[in-house]
């Protein structure tokens, strides 16, 4: 059996009670625009001081209102980070805009 | 045997120690606990520092343009180049460089062009697929992935899984059967490019090191040819045996580096810490299991630099490889989970390397051919082969 390979879970509004409410636990997270065009796949890895929470809280800071989000506690954040990025360049041909800025080595993925 | 270093050895293990303390660990403490990449400036900057002691592409023979390092040096240099938090997977940040697989060393001279020159260069990257979802320990059996004859070529049909690496290199050693009546001798070794028309990576596979992780391949009608078979064909597992019995050498250093550096927080912690009004170090219960450490340590130790010593003399060492791999990843694992013990909480958290070379430490006891296959090993020498 394997995991989900794409997040689908249904999109919250990035707002300061949504954000306030997260588990301060690691794991991986989606911005997307109000439309649900994914802006942004990150990860709270274990520098964050509260994991999930602080990195949402730090997103809505940096972007303001007008996002949506949806997250998954993950212990290992890293390699699950890197793969919901391949899965989104398999699917889309490129990363979400804001991860294209600053792109993290990645390989090539084509899922079934 | 002695196995005290020599002058020459002292200065070049002092050079590394030097090089881990004072440049590795300080930049990994600014990095996520489960990171295997440094940021690509301090990589470069860190590069051109083993290039100037003469270490870089450790592992490259000297034919080839590698540093002169025989396999024994090589072993006391791996056991200080993993004394660091990614040190068992990605020894200081692969800053000494890599040689590529063992393999395409025995290529033919066009492979070798287009090839082993190009991966020691750096420009290219390479995985190794044996492994399938029937079975990796014992792939001449397992193996189900066929090759067939077409128009000059191959044609590869079936699925690889647990292989590193295979989303970022350019090329592949990819075992397939091209005689299904033959066994062991029906297997071929080919080179893949990662853009061959029906290679595919499938899926990540995500495992206990979750630093980095492993993938799922598939092989649909993806042809290749002749030119692309390694060595002869149904000859695949007779491509640079003695090199990957070789490499299990310091695989093995990689676990005995990482047990000193757990076993050294261990004794540290011990000394500092009070319980109950006393300091763990004054407890018998936590002096035994710190003498437990030390007695793993000295004898993987001693087995790996046995093994070394044997391979570097040019006699037999296949069973001492296996001995030293089988010392060091069990008695490496038990080392740092005695450690974590010592140290509580705190042994568990994120905040210290013991939890990452915990989970790390236990993908050794399966990679590089799993504890009950190098005790297989070990008994065919003892009772000899007619007892397989
Ligand atoms: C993180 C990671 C990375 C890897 N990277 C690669 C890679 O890059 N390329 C690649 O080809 N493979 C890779 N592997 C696969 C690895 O080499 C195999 O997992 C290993 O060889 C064991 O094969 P298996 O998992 O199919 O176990 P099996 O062969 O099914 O064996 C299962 C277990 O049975 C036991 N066993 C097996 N034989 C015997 C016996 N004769 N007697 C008693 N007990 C026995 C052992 O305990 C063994 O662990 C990787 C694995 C991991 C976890």
């Amino acid at each position: 059996m394997s995991i989900r390979l794409r997040l689908d879970k249904p999109w919250r509004p990035l707002s300061a009670e949504e954000a306030a409410g997260l588990p301060g636990q690691l794991g991986v997270y989606q911005i997307a625009d109000t439309a649900g065009t994914i802006l942004y796949i990150g990860q709270a890895g274990a520098r964050s001081p509260f994991g999930l929470r602080s990195e949402l809280q730090r997103e809505l800071q940096d972007r303001g209102t007008g996002h949506q989000f949806r997250i998954e506690v993950n212990m290992q954040y890293r390699s699950r980070w890197f793969e919901l990025l391949m899965v989104y360049k398999a699917d889309h041909g490129s990363l979400p805009a804001d991860n294209a800025k600053n792109p993290p080595p990645l390989g090539r993925l084509s899922p079934a | 045997m002695d196995f005290e270093p020599s002058e020459e050895q002292q200065l070049l293990i002092d050079q590394v120690r030097r090089f881990v303390r004072e440049e590795i660990i300080p930049l990994e403490a600014g990095l996520d606990p489960d990171a295997s990449e440094l940021e690509p400036a301090d990589h470069a900057r860190l590069v051109e520092k083993t290039k100037a002691m003469g270490l870089f592409g450790i592992d490259i023979p000297k034919e080839y343009g590698g540093p002169d390092i025989d396999i024994v040096t090589r072993v006391l240099l791996a056991i200080e180049m993993a004394q660091h938090r990614a040190g068992l997977y990605v020894p200081c940040y692969g800053t000494f460089g890599g040689a590529g697989l063992a393999q395409i060393f025995e290529a033919n001279a066009d492979q070798k062009e287009r090839y082993l020159y190009p991966t020691l260069r750096g420009e290219k990257k390479a995985f190794f697929g044996l492994t399938e979802p029937s079975g990796g320990s014992d792939p001449a059996r397992a193996i189900q992935t066929r090759a067939e004859r077409k128009d000059n070529g191959w044609v590869l049909n079936g699925a690889k899984i647990f292989i590193s690496n295979a989303d970022r290199a350019q090329y592949g050693i990819v075992f397939a059967r091209t005689d299904a009546s033959k066994g062991r001798a029906g297997i071929t070794c080919f080179l893949i490019d990662s853009d061959t028309p029906g290679f595919h990576v499938r899926r990540v596979v995500h495992t206990l090191r979750s630093s980095h992780y492993a993938t799922e391949l598939e092989f649909k009608d993806c042809w290749v040819s002749d030119h692309q078979v390694l060595g002869e064909v149904n000859k695949g597992f007779a491509v640079a045996n003695d090199r990957l019995t070789r490499q299990r050498i310091p695989y093995a250093a990689g676990c005995i580096g990482v047990a000193i550096a757990a076993h050294e927080m261990a004794i540290e912690w011990a000394k500092m810490r009070s319980t109950f009004g006393e300091k763990l170090a004054n407890r018998q219960a936590v002096q035994w299991m710190l003498v437990d450490n030390e007695i793993d340590i000295r004898t993987a130790k001693h087995f790996t630099l046995e093994a070394a010593e044997k391979a570097r003399r040019g006699l037999p060492f296949r069973i001492e490889a296996s001995i030293a791999k089988l010392t060091a990843s069990e008695g490496g694992g038990r080392v740092v989970d005695r450690s974590m013990q010592i140290h509580g909480g705190m042994g568990m958290t994120k905040d210290l390397p013991l939890e990452r070379w915990y989970r790390e430490m236990r993908i050794r006891r399966v990679g590089e051919g799993p504890s009950e296959v190098q005790r297989m090993v070990i008994a065919r020498e003892i009772l000899g082969s007619n007892l397989r």
